[in-house]
């Protein structure tokens, strides 16, 4: 399924980030001028976007930009107002069952059942999703070797910790092997040792094949996970590419300075640039790298962070 | 098909970790009425040549299995607003339909196993009916038309709260008129009409016929059957109607 750039219309084009080529690897999920209206809330106002199998996309924004609303309507749990989205080459709404077999959904609200044990719950995903007895039994001990809880498949759900249910979300998104993993806020509430440990854990399934599509307000983790991110912000994308790239466009080093009570932002492409600015103002600065939130800034005019 | 087994496995694995819980609280309601109105007040009453506690068992058959079938409807609405489950199934390549056979037959399930607590308490008073096919198929019957009607009310409510004021509104009066503790052609003609729209007047009249061994009608089981294929029907559109 590899095409040329040159077969794509040129809004088509892609880098392939693991090569760097003109060629794009398989095209995993395609979206096409994507709006969802909710009453008289327009919370997707015309996306697109592709994401390349393999990949680790991050889709970065406010909390109320959209986020989640896309992964709602990717993942069939919301109907697009208009607008079209394939799921490796299968349609949303035309192939819909197919489509939904290609994706696991991690959403950001823990809904497992409580009642049940851990191996409970992956049982009825693995049942929901078709699978055969004998690949089900395979396939959660498997699993549970792999999100490093085997000795807890007979507990409860609600005897685990927040960090371990959020493992068993995604060991149970992974049940049928999808081809793109959702992750929505896969961190949000946890804290910073285990934010890490979920962090391996998304690298890894990474390095399995999957492509992955996260969402986060947390600039730290699209920076260090992602290949590519997509900033959002009201209901559309303002920039897409690698967080590289975009950090490379405002510059090296950021200089904050506070200016009548307000923090004001210059960026300089070396130390030498930035220091000799400071010597000729007067006032508090300081001087750090680039970050993603400061391209968020520079794109929108506002913080990530509510 | 094998989508509404997954659906039906989660509610009889859900309904399984908390059976005795269950059933003693399907126990409590039919042995406080057998208490109060089948050996208390009924004791020297009798009713169509029937001691009234031999009444009163298959009305109880007949309230039970619609209160425990349209029960499910406040499992799905725990799983869809508190727990968030129903995403899961939306997420799942599984139809509508998977989904809404699944729920049925749980609450179906639900109420069957609600129909042999009575049997049993009614055994422990002495009483022992006929149960027959055309008694549990009048069972069945009630309790798919209370399942599909409550799989498609608790896609169209909004809250829990909803849920409770639904059962308050229709399944409650319900119980208590239709045929359950009293015989229906004995109320006055205006009464007998509209209960005569109630499914459950059917269904009671029907479990009754079957309990004492008197030859079935087939017009209660259409009845039945029909509306149970109307509210399936609904609890489709209502499942469908729930995607955002």
């Amino acid at each position: 399924m590899k095409r040329k750039c040159e077969d794509l219309h040129p809004a088509q084009w892609g880098r392939n980030p693991r090569n760097g080529t003109g060629w794009i690897a398989p095209e995993m999920i395609r979206i096409e001028n994507l709006t969802k209206n909710y009453k008289s809330v327009q919370a997707l106002k015309g996306i697109s976007l592709h994401v390349a199998e393999g990949e680790l996309f991050a889709y970065l924004g406010p909390n109320g930009s959209g986020k989640t609303t896309t992964i709602r309507v990717l993942t069939g749990l919301a109907a697009p107002t208009s607008g079209n989205a394939t799921l490796h080459g299968f349609h949303i709404l035309r192939d819909t069952l197919k489509a939904k077999r290609q994706c696991g959904l991690v959403p950001q609200a823990i809904n497992l059942d409580q009642e049940l044990t851990v191996r409970e719950n992956l049982e009825i995903h693995g049942r929901l999703f078709q699978m055969p007895r004998s690949e089900r039994k395979s396939r959660i001990e498997e699993l549970l070797d792999y999100i490093g809880m085997k000795d807890r498949k007979d507990s409860p759900v609600k005897h685990l910790s927040g960090g371990m249910r959020r493992r068993v979300m995604i060991a149970r998104a992974l049940m049928h092997s999808p081809r793109i993993l959702f992750l929505d806020e896969p961190t949000v509430g946890l804290d910073p040792t285990i934010r890490r440990k979920i962090w391996s854990l998304i690298k890894r399934i990474q390095q399995s094949g999957a492509t992955i599509f996260l969402t986060t307000h947390y600039i730290e983790e699209a920076e260090f996970l992602a290949e590519r991110v997509a900033f959002l912000d009201e209901g559309r994308i303002v920039a897409v590419d690698s967080p590289q790239a975009l950090m490379a466009r405002l510059g090296t080093w950021a200089l904050d300075e506070m200016v009548d009570d307000n923090m004001e932002t210059r960026y300089f492409q070396s130390r030498g640039e930035a220091n000799a600015y400071i010597a000729r103002q007067q006032g508090s600065f300081s001087l750090r790298r680039v970050n993603l939130e400061d391209v968020f800034l520079s794109l929108t005019g506002k913080k990530v962070l509510p | 098909m094998k989508g509404c087994l997954a659906v039906y496995h989660r509610e009889v694995l859900i309904l399984r970790k908390k059976l005795v819980k269950q059933v003693a609280s399907m126990a409590v309601a039919p042995l406080l009425y057998v208490l109060a109105f089948g050996l208390g007040m009924g004791r020297h009453v009798e009713i169509q040549g029937r001691s009234y506690l031999e009444f009163l068992i298959p009305g109880l058959v007949a309230m039970s299995s619609m209160t425990q079938a349209f029960a499910i409807a406040s499992e799905i609405n725990i799983a869809r607003f508190y727990w968030r489950i129903f995403e899961e199934f939306q997420a799942a390549p599984i139809g509508s339909m998977a989904y809404v056979t699944g729920e049925v037959l749980a609450g179906i399930t639900r109420a069957l196993l609600s129909v042999l607590v009575i049997l049993a308490i009614a055994l422990s008073f002495g009483v022992v009916l006929s149960y027959s096919p055309a008694f549990w198929l009048g069972v069945v019957l009630n309790s798919f038309v209370f399942a599909s009607l409550a799989v498609g009310m608790a896609m169209l409510v909004k809250s829990h709260a909803d849920q409770a004021l639904l059962t308050n509104f229709i399944i409650t009066p319900m119980a208590f008129l239709g045929g359950t503790f009293f015989p229906v052609d004995q109320m006055p003609s205006w009464v007998q009409k509209p209960l005569g729209l109630l499914p459950l007047t059917h269904a009671a009249h029907a479990v009754r016929t079957a309990a004492f061994e008197g030859a079935p009608e087939a017009f209660p089981y259409v009845l039945l059957a029909s509306m149970g294929v109307v509210l399936f029907v609904f609890a489709l559109f209502c499942v469908n109607k729930a995607k955002e």
